[in-house]
């Protein structure tokens, strides 16, 4: 392999747990819901693929049991927020917490013990091609996933009459609501994908980028996927192509230094997914984009269908 | 039992743990039972530094049986918090150990309100009368394992990868490629910084780059296995941090740089029930047995064991000293002359490179 498609690969594998975090959450924060809980939702969903995964012997089995066990913490924000109308900042960060704890006390029992890879997907020939050989068919079934999961979600919103009223929803919830729409179950809905989302970018970091279980073995992806949906202004191919340029950033700047080239602090580097995400948060404020790319006007607000 | 205590559980619990908590008890004299408390600044769970702290706690406990009971807590951020962690701990211990070097100034303030109970901070340099410190001389199992590197090394590339540019990795860089040029001239070592501890997800990247870059051994001062993993993937070779990693990569470790802290533990915890507890400055390595270097690879080569054996066996008898000039910085000057050594000082605020470093 040459030291591009090296790098190109790796940047492939450095941005899928981003990128089905992110993707995750995106459709949350469109449904008008603000989960900051993504990275528990991450560990518990990393933890409960590799436990799975190592008692039944089975990859697949894993990944759905990490997906429930993400959509399982959602489902706790989902009755703390949507039912008993908690504020969602704190419950966001609360389930974060929670999620680092819960998951340490699971996983407490496989630490230090390895795992066997995924099977990759492996096509006679194709794999072998130069460079997009390795490029497009040499990876895990998950990083596949992830950006099937994409092109779903930018079909879903875009196109499909459900991603219509999701985005009606995050909107304006009170017209949604006069519509006739259930407001509450929508967003349950949207919490609960976001959840598995995060749960299989989770499973991702346990069982195919770094096989093993570690304590807080996300290490703040979670919030990176945060700042993704901002920087991406809530568009799914943007998430898909912030994801792959934040993850392309990290590894770029490795190489670098590895190769003693030019020399931006590695600190820098990775304060650069926030910094692009207040950018972001500046130009989509005051630029001529205001009012074209803005987060969903209910973000954040709690709906209680009163009248 | 433990009691299992987290950050989280004591901030709750604060109050009513108090009232639990006895008088601490004068020193000096003999002792039925010692209290010991801990402080770690990850979790237990990490498979790296506080994981190897804690196997010290255990080994303390085994060793010390009923006479001694500890506890400890993990996940203490070196920020404000810590100072409120090391009193709680010191109201309820006879001597506290806190692990991490950003919790010096804190145990230092907790240890003068507290003269009668002792303090062991690991990895600083500031000592009372009630305050020790001990660290432990990690480079010198990197001048073994460098040893090794320079035999195993086929394409004379060795990717490091460094947490943070601090004496304590520098010196470890440093003592890791004088003992690999010594074996063999001609080779670098190229350092990628993750800025992290512990973050395998980005430590696997680093040894994915370095890799790609044409090294064919992996040398790492993080914590996490995730380097090692990468390396038995790529069918390339490395060595453990802090634990002996062979789990994750039964092919490519070829050996690993074991912290052994139960040795200290127990020493310095039965001092305190003898009532011959002093405060020291002490700095163990091999000789010690506070570093340990595991089992090696049965592909290891019989020539290359002895050659590391030499070194590690020079260094316990004091042979062999890791920098021994002469020793040229990255320009190539000479710093260290023919037959001096660098002092315990020098070390301790090492901040370049020699020969052949590439960071």
């Amino acid at each position: 392999m040459d030291p591009v498609t090296a790098l190109l690969v790796t940047v492939v594998t450095a941005a899928t747990p981003l990128l089905f975090a992110a993707v995750g959450e995106l459709v949350v924060e469109r449904s008008g819901v603000l989960n900051l809980g993504v990275e528990g939702m991450m560990l518990a969903g990393a933890v409960t693929g590799f436990a799975v995964t190592l008692t039944t012997g089975s990859g697949t089995i894993g990944i759905i049991a990490a997906a429930f066990a993400g959509a399982a913490m959602a489902l706790v924000f989902g009755f703390l927020t949507l039912t008993l109308l908690a504020n969602q900042v704190a419950t966001g960060l609360a389930l974060t917490i929670f999620g680092v704890g819960l998951s340490a006390l699971v996983g407490s029992g496989f630490v230090g013990t390895p795992l066997p890879r995924l099977p990759r997907l492996v096509l006679p020939g194709l794999t072998d091609l130069p460079v997009v050989g390795p490029l497009l068919f040499g990876h895990d079934v998950l990083v596949y996933m992830a950006v099937l999961l994409t092109l779903a979600v930018a079909w879903f919103l875009a196109r499909s009459r459900a991603g219509m009223i999701l985005r009606a929803v995050g909107e304006n919830h009170e017209a949604a609501h006069g519509l006739g729409y259930p407001v509450i179950r929508i967003r349950y809905l949207a919490v609960l994908f976001g959840g598995l989302a995060a749960g299989l970018g989770g499973a991702f970091l346990s069982l195919a980028y770094t096989p093993m279980w570690i304590e807080q073995m996300t290490a703040g992806r979670g919030w990176i996927a945060l700042a993704l949906v901002v920087f991406a202004a809530w568009r799914p191919l943007r998430v898909l192509v912030g994801a792959y340029l934040f993850g392309g950033v990290t590894i770029l700047q490795l190489h670098a230094q590895g190769l003693g080239l030019f020399a931006v602090p590695s600190q820098v580097l990775s304060m650069l997914p926030y910094l692009a995400t207040i950018v972001v948060l500046v130009v989509i404020s005051v630029g001529p984009w205001k009012g074209r790319l803005q987060a969903p006007a209910c973000l954040g607000r709690p709906f209680h269908p009163t009248h | 039992m433990t009691p299992r205590l987290t950050r989280r559980h004591l901030l709750g619990t604060a109050a009513s743990g108090a009232a639990l908590l006895t008088a601490p008890r004068l020193g000096r004299t003999q002792m039925d039972k010692v209290r010991a408390g801990f402080v770690y600044v990850g979790p237990i769970g990490d498979h790296g530094w506080t994981y190897r702290h804690n196997v010290g706690r255990l080994d303390l406990e085994a060793a010390l049986g009923d006479k001694v009971e500890t506890t400890f807590v993990e996940n203490v951020a070196e920020g404000p918090d810590a100072e409120r962690v090391i009193r709680q701990l010191a109201t309820g211990n006879d001597i506290v150990y806190t692990t991490s070097f950003g919790f010096m100034n804190p145990t230092v303030r907790v240890a003068r309100q507290f003269p009668a109970v002792k303090f062991e901070h690991c990895t600083g340099y500031q000592t009372t009368e009630n305050l020790a410190v001990y660290n432990a001389r990690f480079y010198e199992g990197r001048a073994v394992i460098g040893t090794i590197a320079g035999h195993m090394s086929k394409s004379g590339v060795v990717g490091y990868i460094g947490s943070f540019p601090i004496p304590e990795v520098v010196m470890g860089i440093n003592a890791f490629q004088i003992a690999m040029r010594k074996v063999r001239p001609d080779c670098e070592v190229r350092v990628v910084w993750v800025n992290s501890w512990y973050d395998p997800g980005k430590e696997a990247d680093a040894a994915r780059t370095l890799i790609d870059q044409g090294a064919d051994i992996i040398s790492q001062h993080t914590d996490s296995p995730a380097p090692l993993q990468v390396a038995e993937e790529r069918g390339v070779l490395g060595f453990g941090q802090a634990s002996d990693m062979t789990a994750f990569a039964p092919t490519a470790q070829l050996t690993a740089i074991v912290d052994n802290w139960g040795p200290h533990y127990i020493q310095r915890t039965q001092a305190v029930l003898d009532g011959t507890w002093a405060t020291q400055n002490v700095w163990h390595g091999l000789k010690d047995g506070e570093v340990e270097i595991a089992p090696y690879n049965p592909s290891v080569p019989a020539d290359v064991i002895e050659a590391a054996e030499a070194v590690r066996l020079g260094i316990i008898d004091g042979r062999v000293h890791p920098f021994a000039g002469p020793i040229r910085n990255q320009a190539g000057e000479v710093v260290v002359a023919e037959g001096a050594t660098l002092s315990d000082e020098d070390l301790l605020k090492m901040d370049w490179y020699v020969e052949g470093v590439q960071a």
